[in-house]
């Protein structure tokens, strides 16, 4: 007995006789459940008349579905609606982008080359991890301030432009690559910057993607930063738009689930397609160090 | 001149390689430098100044310090943000190591489930606090729905100050539970088999063998785990935010107000007290500091690792 499991376990996972099977199962299908329930519900409040909201008890299923005249509106209340979906991926694309550019190369530099004051520059880089934005967010609006850059989208993208948490998980991916692919590039008098775009980061595709998903559903989804600079509706991104949407006491709730189904919407389709890579980050980002 | 070159390398080459370096991570070190470490450093400055967006900064000592002090409003925020870190870590981290062990078994539908749990963790804070307000809706709510048959159905969550904290509880660990569990099971699946099977060939049963390979085992994620956890804990803000939005924000006499918010309110609000918020914010970086110092620390003396490993 003791032979066979030993030999018939796959590598992790651990074998479980039935009754702890059941109970499993009874308790993920439980957590699924309480986990999915705000989903469920804000898919069916979107598409209830106003009516149907205050109905005890409450239904699941819309008697009158009105997704259609709950998207109208919602458009007739933020007529810039589509203006701050805009906003928010000129934004996250900015900033993932930014990243991509500049720790990619910082990360190579720290991955691949001796220079002096080199360990120095990436524990410091590394010891600003350890400091929260709200620790410094009065100053940093200040400097924002300062450069004339407030309610602009310098100020919502630039900042985020650089990443002392790219920089560090992008240098862990470039270090798992052979250095000889790198060494006979140079042999044959590549320079390091095409070394860095035809060779390093061809091989990293998989860290890029865990990179590029986990920043994209950080800028997306930003609240607070966007909140501080940015006042007119030409700079809103969708959180801030959705907060002002339910600070007007008077927004019904279905009006108020279709927009944060909207905002939601790109983030899990997202997800869905590449959950490998957020996967794939996190562990990369958590445990591996 | 020599010399300051020999800094760079003993050969043209080895300089010359020094130079690309530096010139490879000067633009993330420079914008990291101007938009992070600067900021920082001045924060702590402007902490000690009283300035708001109209006057010119005034050094004031510990001015700052000392209102805070006395400031009751401060107190009620520090104290709704360790009720909320006191809440909110035990259970987050118990339900999400629950889950990972649980999807660490050879069972169908894991991938499922684990994209399910994970959900919550990719939808923006704002939309889910917008969400979690509707559930907690008085008399309306889904949580009134289901809180109807035993007789608490006319519960007012988001304004009775006794009850707004929980809300806040409930959104923020149920967003934050797939995130942990992630990196729970990463931290399973780097436990050595061999430590199971020679704990069965001892005769241990599946507690035993929890209890004393499996945690051991897991202490530095879990350690990692307590450490992010409470960290972002004491940063609650977006929740409060939204979902007092449509009553007080901050609750009725500030019984949700969090330390970010406060710091929000101060340094962005009708006051735009600069230095006064700067100094909350000082406080917060401090507690933040403490803990992870402290995670540094407990981690030397508790941490099981099993080898010391490098790259």
């Amino acid at each position: 007995m003791m032979q066979k499991a030993a030999r018939d376990i796959p590598p992790s996972y651990e074998r479980v006789p039935i009754p702890l099977q059941v109970i499993s199962y009874v308790l993920l299908f439980l957590g699924a459940a309480i986990m999915l329930l705000p989903f469920v519900w804000m898919v069916s409040t979107a598409c209830k008349p106003p009516q149907e909201l205050t109905r005890i008890p409450v239904t699941f299923i819309p008697e009158n579905q009105v997704c259609r005249a709950n998207l109208d509106g919602l458009y007739d209340r933020v007529p810039l609606f589509n203006r701050y979906l805009l906003n928010s991926a000129l934004t996250t694309a900015g900033r993932t982008l930014g990243q991509l550019i500049t720790c990619s190369l910082a990360a190579y530099g720290f991955a691949r080359f001796k220079f002096p004051g080199r360990n120095i520059l990436f524990a410091l880089c590394l010891a600003l991890l350890m400091v929260p934005l709200q620790a410094f967010i009065i100053q940093e609006f200040i400097l924002i301030n300062d450069l004339g850059w407030r309610d602009t989208f310098y100020a919502l993208i630039v900042p985020g432009t650089f990443s002392a948490f790219a920089l560090f998980l992008l240098r862990q991916a470039f270090l798992q690559i052979p250095i000889e692919l790198e060494e006979a590039a140079m042999i044959d008098g590549a320079n390091p910057l095409q070394i860095l775009i035809y060779i390093t980061l061809p091989l990293s595709v998989p860290a890029l993607a865990a990179f590029g998903v986990i920043t994209v559903q950080a800028a997306w989804n930003d609240f607070l930063w966007p909140l501080i600079v940015s006042y007119s509706p030409e700079t809103r991104v969708l959180p801030v738009g959705l907060s002002f949407l339910i600070g007007q006491r008077n927004t019904p709730f279905n009006l108020l689930m279709m927009g944060s189904f909207l905002g939601t919407l790109p983030m899990l389709i997202l997800f869905i397609l590449l959950q490998r890579y957020f996967i794939e980050g996190i562990s990369m980002s958590g445990v591996k160090r | 001149m020599s010399s300051f070159l020999n800094l760079f390398g003993k050969t043209p080459l080895t300089r010359r390689r020094a130079l690309w370096g530096l010139l490879l991570i000067a633009p993330n070190t420079i914008g990291l430098f101007l938009f992070f470490g600067w900021p920082i450093l001045q924060s702590f400055r402007l902490s000690f100044y009283e300035w708001n967006a109209f006057n010119t900064p005034r050094f004031v000592d510990i001015e700052n310090f000392q209102r805070l002090y006395d400031d009751p409003m401060f107190r009620k925020a520090l104290t709704n943000t360790l009720k909320l870190v006191g809440f909110v870590v035990p259970l987050e981290m118990g339900l999400s190591l629950s889950l990972a062990l649980l999807l660490n078994q050879r069972l169908r539908g894991r991938i499922l489930f684990r994209t399910i749990y994970f959900l919550p963790v990719v939808t923006s804070t704002v939309a889910a606090s917008i969400v979690w307000a509707f559930v907690f809706q008085r008399r309306y709510g889904l949580m009134a729905a289901a809180l109807e048959p035993f007789g608490y159905g006319d519960l007012n969550w988001l304004v009775d100050p006794d009850l707004v904290l929980f809300p806040i509880v409930v959104v923020t660990v149920w967003q934050r539970i797939g995130f942990d569990m992630v990196l729970f099971l990463a931290g399973l699946q780097n436990v050595p088999r061999v430590l199971h099977e020679a704990a069965m060939i001892d005769g241990a049963n599946r507690w035993q063998r929890f209890r004393h390979v499996t945690l051991p085992m897991l202490s530095p994620t879990t350690f990692l785990i307590l450490t992010l956890a409470t960290i972002s804990s004491f940063q609650i803000f977006d929740q409060v935010y939204i979902m007092t939005s449509r009553t007080i924000r901050g609750g009725v006499g500030g019984s949700a107000r969090t330390l970010s918010l406060y710091l929000y309110e101060s340094g962005f609000g009708q006051s735009s007290d600069y230095g006064y918020a700067s100094a909350i914010a000082f406080i917060l970086f401090m507690i933040i500091l403490g803990i992870t110092i402290l995670q540094l620390i407990a981690q030397r003396r508790w941490v099981y690792y099993e080898t010391e490993s490098g790259e």
